[in-house]
């Protein structure tokens, strides 16, 4: 029981690392730019299936790092060419828009790389099993966390102590006063863009290792990194870190009790703090609402 | 004696109404069947139901799925479980979705703009996993089977609705008829006028003293009504009902038809609805990649397209910041 109690808080941690990155980059993008990226979980595939491609090629570590980039600049085109006509209009528009986009690279995934899973393999020494006992926490989980741990403090790091950072954040509370101080609105809007959309294909990378790949991967994923961002409070990345977390963990444990009400807790934890704290566990108020 | 000049608004009113009554006389000379028309007309109503909250009240809900498949289960649970009576099983239908709609709405009426639609989106969710897990009472995902649309008995009348897809058809239509008329009265009342004060200026509205939140939970309830109504219809339509009716992507494309019709056109939607059926439609029966052109076609209508094809009647001004970007 102990046992099964441990593998699935890990696999709630491991998989709470992902919404964390999903929503982390979720969140960037609709904190300064208000609109909510339905295509987030369609760049994340698209980053899983880059990377597979790009394996045979440079192998895992060389895809790890390429494929996120790839996809990132694939986002920037996408802000400049579509998400940029939309700033300013009703927010209904994005959102619309990024739906479309969501169905085109989910269809377009599975049209290119068809709809079965694909195996995507992992360095031999990071699929072995640590210890025996603890059979579950293989090389690669850790990894996967480590990874994710370390791209989210330094997203921190970026945002808190460089002067792009200090410009986003300043743009959250305020784009119009940044913008007549003379700061390039457009460049932050598209670099904040892209950066969102790196965390995405990051997250895509990772999962891949670890599920395999399917066309439908990063919409799954996407609904979770939503409810995270609410019971974190919009507008608060500390919460939407705590949120992604808090969700992963209930839903793992929920999974030793009562595995088919696993999605339920999720949601259960969100109206409860709807109904107790609106605005979120970390939100101000006021922000977006 | 000059005849009276009528205005747009009533040659659309004329317009939609000619072409809906007489849908047997020219679907099929244009290549359609009166099932896809019965289909327009339910998603039509689906659309309008999303327009009264988005586009006369001003707030975006993406889950609104959710009371179309309420809707729809509780139609089908009415036939296969309680009786083989269409009329209660619309009621029931209706009740489920709209009740719900409304103690949610409840939890969500504070919410704000993307807010508001996220919040509405993540809820929606929760009704598509009941529907989804719960596989002793729906059927899970293979959906609600084993009941059909009952004969209507009216006095000493028995219509056969079941097997007649005319008759059907206009049963359909009146109902249409029915929830529009209520949609119509209800808009042009002293109520509809203060939401519409609301979509323009929250704030000054607030300022007058109107109680919004009252307004919009209002506007979502009624709107969650109308919605489930549709849903129950659509169960009776394929006698058959599934969790997909209530997953976001319904949401989004029952919105989409909103926009590609006009959002600030009472009959936008019902156009819109039209289009998007015909062609979804057309694109299976061609494609298996439909859901790409889906895509393409959101694509195209936000950035092309945004004020819907009634949508001459007045554009939506910008509302948020206003930095250039």
């Amino acid at each position: 029981m102990t046992t099964l109690l441990l593998f699935n808080v890990t696999n709630g941690l491991i998989i709470g690392a992902f919404y964390v990155l999903m929503a982390l980059g979720l969140s960037l993008i609709l904190n300064l730019s208000g609109v909510i990226n339905f295509a987030h979980g369609g760049f994340l595939t698209l980053g899983g299936y880059i990377a597979f491609a790009l394996s045979f090629h440079i192998g895992f570590w060389g895809a790890l790092v390429v494929a996120p980039f790839v996809v990132a600049a694939i986002g920037i085109l996408v802000e400049r060419t579509m998400i940029r006509r939309l700033y300013g209009r009703d927010p209904l528009y994005s959102l619309l828009l990024t739906f479309g986009l969501a169905f085109i690279l989910e269809d377009g995934s599975r049209w290119y790389w068809g709809p079965q899973g694909l195996p995507v393999t992992v360095p031999g020494f990071l699929a072995q099993p640590l210890s025996s006992s603890l059979f579950f926490i293989t090389g690669y989980r850790l990894f996967m966390v480590a990874v994710a741990a370390a791209v989210i403090v330094a997203l921190f790091f970026f945002l808190r102590y460089t002067r792009l950072g200090l410009r986003i954040r300043a743009g959250t509370l305020d784009l119009e006063t940044v913008s007549s101080l003379g700061v390039n609105v457009r460049f932050l809007r598209s670099f904040n863009f892209g950066l969102g959309i790196f965390l995405a294909g990051l997250s895509g990378v990772l999962a891949g290792g670890q599920l395999g790949l399917i066309p439908t991967m990063g919409t799954t994923l996407l609904m979770p990194s939503f409810i995270a961002i609410i019971v974190g409070g919009v507008g608060s990345l500390p919460g939407t870190l705590v949120g992604g977390l808090l969700i992963g963990v209930a839903a793992g444990v929920t999974t030793v009790f009562w595995p088919s009400a696993s999605e339920a807790v999720m949601y259960v934890l969100m109206a409860v703090v709807l109904l107790v704290r609106p605005r979120g566990l970390f939100g101000e108020e006021g922000m977006l609402t | 004696m000059t005849p009276r000049r009528l205005t747009a608004d009533q040659i659309i009113l004329i317009a939609v109404w000619v072409a809906l009554l007489t849908v047997p006389l020219w679907i099929g000379g244009v290549g359609g069947y009166i099932a896809l028309a019965s289909r327009v007309v339910v998603l039509g109503l689906a659309a309008m139901s999303i327009n009264f909250l988005l586009g006369f009240t001003g707030y975006m809900s993406f889950g609104h799925a959710a009371f179309f498949g309420l809707g729809a289960y509780g139609a089908g649970f009415t036939l296969k479980l309680l009786a083989a009576n269409t009329l209660l099983s619309l009621l029931l239908g209706t009740l489920l979705g709209g009740v719900l709609g409304a103690l949610l709405g409840l939890l969500i009426v504070r919410r704000r703009g993307v807010y508001f639609a996220m919040v509405t989106i993540a809820f929606g969710q929760v009704f598509y996993f009941l529907a989804y897990r719960w596989n002793g009472l729906t059927g899970g995902d293979d959906g609600l089977r084993g009941f059909t649309r009952a004969p209507l008995h009216l006095g000493p009348i028995t219509i056969d609705i079941l097997n007649n897809a005319e008759a059907f058809y206009y049963f359909v239509l009146a109902c249409f008829a029915v929830a529009t008329g209520i949609m119509g009265l209800l808009l042009r009342s002293p109520f509809g006028h203060t939401l519409l004060a609301i979509r323009e200026n929250e704030q000054r509205a607030r300022f007058l003293g109107i109680p919004i939140e009252r307004h919009v939970w209002a506007s979502f309830s009624l709107s969650c009504f109308f919605m489930s109504f549709a849903g129950a219809l659509y169960a009776l339509l394929n006698n058959f009902a599934d969790p997909s009716n209530l997953y976001y992507v319904m949401s989004g494309n029952i919105v989409i038809m909103a926009v590609l019709g006009g959002i600030r056109a009472f009959w936008g939607p019902l156009i819109g609805a039209a289009v998007f059926v015909v062609l979804q439609d057309y694109l299976s029966s061609i494609t298996t990649n439909w859901m790409s052109f889906v895509g393409l076609l959101f694509v195209l209508v936000v950035l092309f397209f945004p004020r819907g094809l009634l949508g001459f009647v007045r554009a939506r001004g910008p509302q948020h910041d206003t930095v250039a970007g």
